[in-house]
């Protein structure tokens, strides 16, 4: 084919989005909203409709919800948007030619695209252990995972999650309030090290106790035990047996870059993209869990490029990377923020607490109550609000303004947080 | 089937059909209707599907954590704010008005 060939037959293919849940979905919609008539194919291998994963390890496994109603959009919505939606197709190979791209899935489908956006999103990491594939043992990613879960809990009384994070904990949390004794592992010296303090870390553990969980920190998994196929328990590092009748492993996800690697594409912990969503290629976008992107939060001192795993980042980025893709002006600059429920405790997350060099508390752990505000060089910078939303509210707003607090009154809690906050930023200092 | 309609900022109706049970929020956010982002998808953790429920439509009483967290809407909240993934849909015809914006 002609060069003049090849980019008349890409003209009039639109865009391909690889990956249709949060990112992939919100990138089509905004190309929608931002005036796009061309054609939009929204791939994906999963057999659902697109859905929102969170409730799966919260209200979808008390039975409080069914996978239907975590639909995102009616499939009205997909036509009458004119957004082809394709399930059940695993894209395994891609390339590029001058204007526009081929991407072939697993079952022999073509699909050719004129721009490319890329939100394949994340895998849980998988462990090695002897035992990994007993019946029982499982990951949660998918809703295919989750019913799975939901239904091996059903007739469970053991619960052992591996890995003290998120999804993890909430999941345990949920277990213990159904009755079924609930032990977790966790490898570190403390829980959700990635992503809270050590005060929080603390307040967890305290909270997760109190509440009957057994957690083990600087646990050793060193295999999984079973009977007649089924996971009977998982054996540590000292010898001891933790019984199970089932067994969550919840360590984390790795993004998923094989198809960027196929393009050639910069890779880091992720697809590397700049701050309009932009690829190393200079052509493709890429969006949500699967993508590295630079801090969009001012902190030195913090890392200068990380990847969110976050519904929030999904949609900001989703929506940059359409208006990229149009060759509109578009910028990640939003303050990030992240929610957790474990069971009846609320945890809010807004802005990023990396780099920080002070933290004031303000109100008691103990009263299951309270926040920690993180600060560098006098300015706040984050905030984990736990059952505490007013606080979470004023801390979101105040960042997104670029306002302050003052360290020496946060911890005050006779004020309320909207109250301190100051127009003017302090002065950094350095 | 009640139908809920949604009032944009600047005064643009959308009907939609809803179903009993379902929320105010979902209802809108399934079928594309712009003016709610919903970014929690209902856990009531953003205020990003603020409305003001119009004269005639009627729900229960607000709880309140949803009171805190209408504190923290992009647009300021009035008498009849609401958080549109708090509102179930009974029987009965709705009307909400969106505002100008959510984030
Ligand atoms: C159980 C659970 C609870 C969570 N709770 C919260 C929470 O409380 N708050 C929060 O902010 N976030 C939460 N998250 C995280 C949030 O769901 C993710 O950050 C978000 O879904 C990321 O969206 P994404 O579109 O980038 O990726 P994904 O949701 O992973 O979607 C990527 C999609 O691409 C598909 N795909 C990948 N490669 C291919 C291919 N080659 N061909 C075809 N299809 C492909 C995948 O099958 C997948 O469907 C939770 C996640 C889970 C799993
Ligand atoms: S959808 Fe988040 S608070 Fe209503």
């Amino acid at each position: 084919m002609t060069d003049t060939a090849a980019s008349a037959r890409h003209a009039s293919l639109g865009t391909l989005i690889i990956g249709n849940c949060q990112a992939g979905v919100q990138l089509a919609c905004s190309l929608r909203e931002l005036g796009d008539t061309d054609p939009i194919v929204l791939v994906g291998e999963e057999p659902h409709a697109p859905y929102q994963r969170p409730p799966l390890s919260k209200a979808f496994l008390k039975g409080e919800i069914t996978a239907d109603s975590l639909t995102f959009r009616t499939h009205d919505f997909y036509r009458e948007h004119n957004i082809e939606l394709v399930t059940r197709e695993r894209i395994v190979s891609i390339s590029r030619d001058g204007s526009g791209g081929t991407a072939v899935a697993e079952s022999g489908r073509r699909f050719d695209f004129a721009r490319l956006a890329l939100t394949t999103g994340a895998v849980p990491r998988q462990i090695p252990f002897d035992g990994s594939e007993l019946e029982g043992v499982g990951y949660l990613r998918t809703a295919t995972d989750a019913t799975q879960l939901e239904q091996a809990l059903g007739s469970a009384r053991k619960l052992v999650v591996v890995g003290g994070g998120f999804i993890g904990l909430e999941v345990a949390a949920g277990a213990r309030v159904a009755g079924l004794t609930v032990t977790v592992l966790e490898a570190a010296p403390r829980l959700v090290g990635r992503a809270v303090s050590e005060q929080t870390s603390e307040f967890y553990l305290q909270a997760h106790r109190r509440r009957g969980t057994r957690v083990v920190l600087n646990a050793q998994v060193v295999r999984f035990l079973g009977e007649h196929d089924r996971v009977t328990g998982v054996e540590l590092g000292d010898g001891t047996v933790v019984p199970a009748d089932v067994v969550l492993i919840g360590v984390g996800v790795i993004p998923r870059t094989e198809l960027a690697e196929q393009l050639g594409l910069a890779i880091d912990n992720g697809i590397v993209v700049d701050g309009s969503a932009l690829c190393s290629d200079g052509f493709t976008v890429a969006a949500g869990d699967c993508a590295n992107l630079p801090n969009p939060s001012i902190t030195p001192g913090g890392v200068a490029r990380l990847r969110l795993e976050s519904v929030q980042n999904a949609i900001e980025q989703g929506k940059v990377a359409a208006a990229t893709l149009l060759g509109l002006p578009a910028e990640y600059s939003t303050v990030p923020w992240f929610w957790s429920d474990q069971a009846d405790l609320k945890l809010q997350i807004a802005g990023l607490s990396g780099g920080h060099d002070q933290i004031v508390l303000r109100g008691e752990p103990d009263s299951e109550k309270f926040s920690v505000l993180y600060y560098r060089a006098g300015q706040l910078i984050a905030a984990d609000c736990i059952n505490k939303p007013l606080d979470f509210i004023a801390v979101r707003g105040a960042l997104n303004h670029g306002q302050n607090v003052p360290a020496d009154l946060a911890g005050d809690v006779t004020i309320p947080l909207k109250k301190l906050v100051s127009a003017a930023p302090a002065l950094a200092g350095k | 089937m009640p139908s809920v309609t949604y009032i944009s900022a600047t005064g643009r109706e959308t009907a939609v059909a809803g179903f009993a049970g379902d929320s105010v929020m979902e209802t809108a956010v399934r079928n594309g209707v712009p003016g709610i982002v919903a970014e929690c998808g209902g856990s009531l953790s953003c205020a990003t599907c603020h409305v003001f429920v119009c004269a005639g439509s009627v729900f229960p009483a607000m709880e309140d954590l949803e009171d805190d967290m209408l504190d923290g809407t992009a647009i300021d909240r009035e008498e009849n704010s609401r958080l549109s993934c708090q509102l179930k849909l009974g029987d009965a015809d709705i009307r909400v008005a969106t505002p100008e914006t959510q984030v």
